[in-house]
């Protein structure tokens, strides 16, 4: 079956972004697909590359940088929750003249058109918020 | 059509479960996960209100349980299921309903 997931909140804000990849990692261990995870209001967070957790703590980017990896996940970040927080890709750096840029490698950029696709064409789709 | 619903927030905090409850058809299923757990611990008002709803199924999430340490407290009639479960139950339901 394919499942798309909407992630609300960001990481080590309360427990959605963990709980979303406990599920995304228990689908796939069990064969289903997921189709998209769209990473929607404060649930951008989860897609800076900056971020430095402690060593003996989680990191929550890079354990969904390594699932995409593995399992060539799509990860889209909602480009205008992501501008008002302060996360961009290259692409906005020189088109905004910003000095830096911060998303983490295995995420794209893009809108909210991404998600209404997603909840067209997968199965079902699973909102993780705060 | 069935849903599944989820409810995060512990009830002793916030009143999404009572909405859930309010709404959810018979036939449907609501699975507490996060904070939502504390909803089937034993021995309080929030447990007879489950205990009272008939034709819903409830479950909870095992890690999450265990993660508070409720898992020995957990009410009567309510199942607890693994992020494997949590998996079946959004496939084995039309639709999923967070209720957040």
């Amino acid at each position: 079956m394919k499942f798309a997931l909407q992630i609300n909140e960001g990481p080590y804000q309360h427990q959605a972004a963990d709980s979303a990849i406990q599920f995304t990692k228990a689908a796939l261990a069990k064969g289903h697909e997921i189709f998209r995870v769209f990473f929607y209001h404060d649930g951008v967070n989860n897609a800076t590359r900056l971020a430095i957790p402690p060593q003996d703590d989680r990191n929550i980017t890079q354990e969904w940088v390594k699932l995409q990896k593995e399992h060539n996940l799509d990860l889209v970040v909602c480009i205008a929750a992501a501008q008002r927080r302060g996360l961009i890709d290259e692409d906005e750096m020189n088109r905004q003249g910003k000095d830096a840029n911060n998303i983490s490698e295995g995420f794209r950029i893009s809108g909210l058109g991404q998600l209404i696709e997603a909840g067209i064409e997968a199965d079902r789709l699973i909102v993780f918020g705060a | 059509m069935s849903l599944l619903h989820t409810v995060n927030k512990s009830p002793f905090e916030s009143n999404t479960l009572d909405a859930c409850l309010n709404l959810a058809k018979s036939g449907s299923t609501v699975l507490l996960i996060e904070d939502g757990v504390y909803a089937a611990t034993s021995g309080n008002a929030v447990a007879d209100k489950i205990k009272n709803t008939s034709g819903i199924n409830f479950c909870v999430l095992g890690p999450d349980a265990q993660a508070r340490g409720i898992e020995g407290k957990l009410a009567e009639g309510i199942k607890v299921v693994d992020y494997e479960g949590f998996v079946d139950l959004v496939a084995e339901h039309d639709a999923v309903q967070a209720w957040l």
